[in-house]
């Protein structure tokens, strides 16, 4: 870590015409660029998805609402539900992932450069495929149709004869085209992580971030590929005359179920993973203490990655699964508890004794682990297989994916905005406007997603477009709504604040955080290149060794 | 090119199973039993490319450009004969036994397996066609070793999939 302060020539920086900047952006194989695509295609779904949800729950306000039709509100549900995991959260942590991992580990690209950009454009392809069939879904002649089948397409709803037209085509090659989007970042991630770090940085220096987001590429690799297979059978189901999922000719609607949720789970935890890999970059920095328990944590993931892999079932317990598999499942479902509770008490072991820094990024970190805790133990009950016959397919279960995907995901990717943003920009986003964004937040999920779990134990199933008045729902579902629309206005402020910081943002400087991952070590925003001259390292926190040589962290490893 | 391999292994792991799952489950005939032969000459034929592709690319790596091209055609050859091999069953099936994809069970889930590891084949080709053009025109070397090397891992895994085929359903199918 000698000569790495690295002084960034000044590109360049005349106007250039906007036809020319936007050729640009769209030919780029420039992995920071192709990050903010990701980022900014993931923003713009986000808001698409999030009006799909404040519909549905217009549509819930009241019993006997008719705000809009039954099929309506299918569809409503199930293009909320695909184009937030697959067009919200995948794109969005990739993107980070793309952006921040060669910054982190000192190269200058990703291993494929050219791949990064087809695989961005396969997933941003697969978005507007989704979103065509709202015009195209009837053919080219009629109104447009969205698929209507809820996001697991279970058999035998996907098949001809129940969905009819091309929604459902549709909504299978949107899956399909994404899915090898996603085959090839993770392929790339991989090959970076494992083929491109600088001198020095030997697997256990590597940022938590970087070897979280190792896991989960590997994750993909095994998590997306069987869905895409189960892709291609209704394909040919729907296009060949394949019986695959078709019960009158002996197939099976219980074996869609299965290759979906061998996807399906290990899929929470692809999204799940970079956000614990978020919270360990980004909860060390604001206690200022080193991560506590590094092994432990990387050990915690991998055994997350390997214990997720078996899981899948515990979404099938009605199905009618024998006592054995329903066993099983239960066990693995709840071992998963252990490694998980390991990175907690590893965050809370960061903080405890640190000098904690009440900054936004911070805040949403607190949120996300108490968030994510509530989350898990909802979790554990569910897996005991009992208790989910009596409450799965109800408001409980909506409720406690949500308290896993928006109390965690969202609140630890709004805990990453705030912290790169300054890296990827140049500007600070405003504190202010940042500690509205949080507390409204953090008022509309707990309105909307604790008091929806009430509901659910009460017996409200799911996916349900209205209910009889007098099954003491009512005001429940009223205060449900509520809450959403005080999540929408927080994600107003935060989008505000998104662009007014981007044009009158304090400067950032190199290292607006003093934090001790290499990505601060170059200009805010990094040049193409990153690093003018590659840097190394002699131990985990690299900016720390350089900062203060009279005590490195490397001669304590 | 790791990495893609473990991705396309879950894929046919998942083919796999549903070939497995719904062995014995069709309502109508005709059934593998009836209908399959086992095609033991195309086997050796495609399981001996990986040989031949492997000695092309020790050649490359000993910059002996000549015996490469040869080994390198050979293997070409002997992918084509069985893609020509996997054609003359599904022809003999459809048009003798009558089975296509649609027909039952069975149909659909043969076909789509072999199908998806003939697509593989025929992917795999296209790239070792175009390295046999490359090498035509005298622009394969030393240098290319390593892509060559890629290339060939592909080739094989193509064919170690090809050995879990042919047990899945010509042995244990039947």
């Amino acid at each position: 870590m000698s000569s790495n302060v690295i002084t960034v020539p000044v590109g360049q920086t005349e106007a250039r015409p906007w036809v020319d900047e936007l050729h640009q952006w769209l030919t780029t194989v420039d992995h920071k660029r192709l990050g903010i695509l990701y980022i900014g295609s993931a923003l713009l779904f986000l808001a698409v998805g999030g009006v799909e949800a404040l519909i549905i729950r217009i549509q819930l306000m009241h019993s006997h609402n008719n705000f809009v039709s039954p099929e309506v509100f299918n569809q409503m549900f199930t293009m909320h539900g695909t184009t937030m995991i697959f067009f919200v959260a995948m794109p969005v942590l990739f993107g980070f992932a793309n952006y921040l991992v060669p910054l982190m580990i000192g190269t200058r690209d990703m291993a494929f450069p050219r791949l990064n950009a087809f695989s961005f454009w396969l997933s941003f392809l697969g978005a507007l495929l989704l979103y065509f069939s709202f015009f195209g879904g009837s053919g080219l002649y009629g109104a447009g149709s969205a698929p209507d089948v809820g996001w697991w397409s279970y058999a035998p709803l996907g098949a001809r004869a129940f969905s009819p037209g091309h929604s459902s085509d549709y909504w299978t090659l949107a899956l399909l085209v994404s899915g090898f989007g996603s085959i090839g970042t993770a392929i790339n991630i991989i090959a970076t992580i494992l083929c491109l770090r600088c001198p020095g940085m030997k697997l256990n220096r590597m940022p938590l971030l970087v070897w979280m987001n190792l896991v989960m590429a590997g994750m993909v690799l095994l998590a997306i590929t069987p869905l895409s297979a189960a892709q291609i059978m209704l394909l040919i189901d729907r296009y060949l005359g394949g019986h695959f999922f078709d019960t009158q000719a002996g197939g099976s609607a219980v074996l869609w179920m299965h290759f979906f949720w061998i996807f399906g789970h290990p899929e929470v935890y692809v999204l799940i993973i970079p956000c614990f890999a978020f919270m360990s970059e980004i909860i060390p920095v604001f206690s200022r203490k080193p991560i506590f328990g590094y092994p432990v944590m990387v050990a915690a993931t991998v055994c997350i990655a390997f214990v997720s892999m078996s899981v899948w079932a515990h979404h099938m317990f009605t199905i009618g699964m024998n006592s054995y598999a329903n066993s099983f499942f239960t066990l693995t479902t709840m071992a998963v508890g252990i490694p998980t509770g390991i990175k907690i008490f590893n965050w809370i072991g960061t903080m405890w004794g640190g000098r904690i820094q009440f900054k936004t990024p911070m805040l949403f970190s607190i949120a996300f682990l108490f968030q994510f805790l509530v989350a898990g133990l909802t979790g554990i009950m569910m897996a005991a297989s009992p208790f989910d016959w009596q409450l799965s397919l109800s408001y409980f279960v909506v409720a406690h994916f949500h308290y896993v995907i928006v109390g965690g995901i969202l609140f630890a990717l709004f805990a990453a905005f705030y912290y790169w943003y300054p890296k990827m920009t140049g500007r600070m986003l405003s504190e202010r406007l940042g500690k509205w964004h949080f507390w409204l937040f953090l008022i509309g999920f707990h309105l909307t997603f604790d008091v929806m779990h009430i509901p659910g134990l009460l017996g409200m199933p799911r996916r349900i477009y209205t209910y009889e008045p007098g099954r003491g729902w009512d005001t429940l579902n009223l205060i449900v709504s509520i809450g959403a629309f005080i999540q929408a206005v927080a994600i107003l402020v935060f989008l505000a604040n998104l662009i007014i910081s981007y044009f009158k943002g304090a400067r950032a400087g190199n290292d607006p955080w003093d934090a001790w991952t290499l990505e601060w070590s170059t200009s805010s925003p990094p040049p193409a290149y990153n690093f003018a001259i590659v840097p190394t390292v002699a131990s985990r926190r690299p900016l720390w060794d350089l900062k203060h040589p009279e005590d490195p962290d490397s001669r304590y490893e | 090119m790791a990495g893609l391999i473990i991705a396309e292994s879950a894929i046919f792991t998942i083919f796999v199973v549903a070939y497995l799952f719904y062995l014995g489950k069709s309502i109508t005939g005709p059934t593998p039993r009836e209908v399959l032969e086992t095609p033991i000459f195309y086997t050796i034929c495609l399981l001996s490319s990986s040989l031949t592709i492997h000695l092309a690319a020790k050649s490359l790596e000993r910059d002996y450009t000549r015996l490469f091209l040869g080994f390198w055609l050979l293997t070409i050859a002997l992918g084509g004969l069985f893609l020509y091999g996997t054609a003359q069953e599904w022809h003999r099936l459809i048009y003798e036994h009558g089975l296509t994809i649609s027909t039952n069970l069975f149909g659909t889930t043969y076909y789509s397996l072999v199908g998806l590891h003939a697509f593989h084949v025929t992917a795999g080709l296209i790239m070792l066609s175009l390295v046999a053009i490359f090498g035509l025109i005298g622009r394969m070397g030393v240098s290319q070793s390593d892509r060559i090397a890629v290339l060939s891992m592909y080739w094989h895994f193509v064919d170690a999939v090809w050995v879990v085929v042919f047990t899945v359903v010509y042995v244990l199918g039947r």
